[in-house]
């Protein structure tokens, strides 16, 4: 296949991948709320409420755009979409299966964190450029949310670096062959606390994606819509899809640096085309079964306090993480063998 | 008492029209806000019983940006009126406003001689689409509500009406 080919293939695939996510994750959360709360959820338009997300679309889009009194209109224009676009760009590292990903670099694990601390950089020039207090207080909170979180997520992404000794992220999966044992949050023999390691992960990611029990971002009960708040319409629903997006990255980063990303619970490979299949199936199984948990979550915990959610960050999980990276260089010197 | 004088658009493109009133009938975003206690039918329209969601009309945003359909839910006391009508001028077109209940609709029992607290009626000062009587009415009257806004805005009624024997 020639390169160009490829490359325009790729971008249309990861395009209506994040575009299609961010749609129907949206039903799957309307649907799961629905069924937590012991409702049925849309089951009205569409069959099973699956065309909920196309009347959606086709009123956000159709609402009117203006700008309100006062705004900064690039930055409030401009901030959507830098929510939305690094979220994308993240997904031409991320390995779908051994041979479907669009670039195998082998520093894909930096460029990812790269790109997702941009995500709050459009928060707040969102919340700053709507010219509006509360969503101005709720872009300091997201601010200092991130910068919080980012610091046990990056120690703990050391840590997976430094036992599989590359930043690749088909290399880490590759590590991961065999039986399920070999994923990395059992492997004990690595780091004595990797399923705390996994744990720290995921709580973080759901921080960086501002998902409920932390989604500070849109603190409805206290601050109007957060930094949302003046957004009409399409503005709205492009942060909307940055975020679904945000949350697509984080549970695949957690399903390829713990769970084994594309490889099957048995030492089971096909080469050619079935084998991308069962390597994409296995994948995505994974990765909608974090995503589910996200959601699970949302709909189960109550918003924490602002101070609580920090002092879960600065006091257990940066000193957990601190620890985990210690324990697992001294292991990793004392039994290189293992 | 709608003032505003709306300027039909100067082309029709039908199809488009009717694919975007579907879209718009079947995602009605209400407004989070009560004023009384219709506010109080209206959480129970959205909880496990009855079921707003069905018709996607589930999401109550906070902020009146982010809505389409105001829903007066309640007394509106003089003290109020302004804060009711800035949040209906802060939503986006289109939108549509509903009339809850009989303080709502026409002030309700608060219509008396010499009163001097209450608004009689939400019409006195929105445009408002659906009137829903009932003190409060019960959630399946909103819901009927919703759907005659529905029927509104699409032209045509979701599913055939009751008639009574």
């Amino acid at each position: 296949m020639p390169e160009w080919l490829r490359v325009i293939l790729f971008i249309i695939f990861v395009l209506s991948f994040a575009g299609l996510n961010a749609a129907y994750l949206v039903w799957c959360e309307r649907k799961g709320a629905g069924h937590i709360q012991r409702r049925i959820g849309p089951k009205e338009v569409g069959p099973f409420g699956l065309l909920q997300p196309l009347a959606d679309g086709a009123k956000l889009m159709s609402k009117q755009l203006f700008l309100p009194k006062g705004v900064d209109p690039i930055l409030f224009m401009v901030a959507p979409l830098m929510v939305m676009v690094p979220a994308i760009m993240s997904f031409c590292v991320i390995p779908f299966s051994e041979t479907f990903v669009a670039r195998e670099i082998n520093l894909g694990l930096l460029m990812i964190f790269a790109f997702a601390s941009v995500n709050v950089l459009g928060l707040l020039l969102g919340s700053w450029g709507s010219a509006n207090k509360y969503a101005l207080i709720a872009g300091a909170r997201c601010v200092s949310q991130n910068v919080a979180y980012e610091i046990p997520m990056l120690i703990t992404t050391i840590t997976m670096v430094m036992v599989t000794n590359t930043m690749n992220l088909n290399e880490i999966v590759r590590s991961q062959a065999g039986w399920f044992i070999h994923w990395h949050i059992f492997r004990l023999d690595m780091s004595l606390l990797m399923p705390v390691s996994f744990l720290i992960f995921f709580v973080c990611s759901l921080a960086e994606t501002n998902r409920a029990p932390f989604d500070m971002a849109e603190a409805e009960s206290e601050l109007i819509a957060g930094a949302y708040t003046e957004y009409p319409g399409m503005g709205f629903g492009v942060f909307f899809m940055g975020e679904y997006a945000n949350i697509v990255i984080g549970c695949a980063l957690t399903a390829i640096l713990f769970l084994g990303g594309w490889q099957a619970p048995i030492p089971l490979n096909f080469g050619g085309f079935l084998g991308v299949l069962w390597g994409m199936s296995w994948f995505f199984l994974k990765l909608y079964a974090l995503i589910f948990t996200v959601i699970w979550i949302r709909w189960t915990y109550p918003r924490t306090q602002f101070y609580e959610l920090l002092n879960l960050s600065w006091k257990v999980l940066i000193p957990i993480s601190l620890f985990n990276l210690i324990l697992t260089a001294l292991q990793i010197k004392i039994f290189p063998w293992l | 008492m709608g003032k505003e004088v709306v300027q039909p658009p100067i082309i029709h493109f039908d199809t488009l029209d009717k694919i975007l009133g579907l879209g718009r009938a079947n995602s009605l975003w209400p407004m989070t806000f009560g004023l009384a206690c219709c506010a109080i039918e209206m959480m129970a329209t959205g909880a496990a019983r009855f079921d707003l969601a069905r018709f996607g009309a589930e999401v109550f945003r906070p902020s009146p940006r982010q809505c389409d359909v105001m829903i007066v839910a309640g007394t509106i006391s003089k003290k109020m009126e302004p804060a009711v009508k800035t949040l209906y001028d802060q939503m986006p077109e289109p939108k549509w406003v509903i009339a809850m209940g009989n303080c709502a609709i026409s002030g309700g029992p608060f219509v008396f001689e010499g009163q001097y607290g209450i608004v009689e009626g939400a019409d006195k000062f929105l445009p408002v689409d659906i009137y829903i009587p009932g003190c409060p009415p019960r959630p399946e009257a909103l819901i009927e509500g919703i759907l005659e806004l529905e029927e509104k805005v699409t032209g045509h009624r979701r599913w055939p009406r009751v008639e009574a024997k």
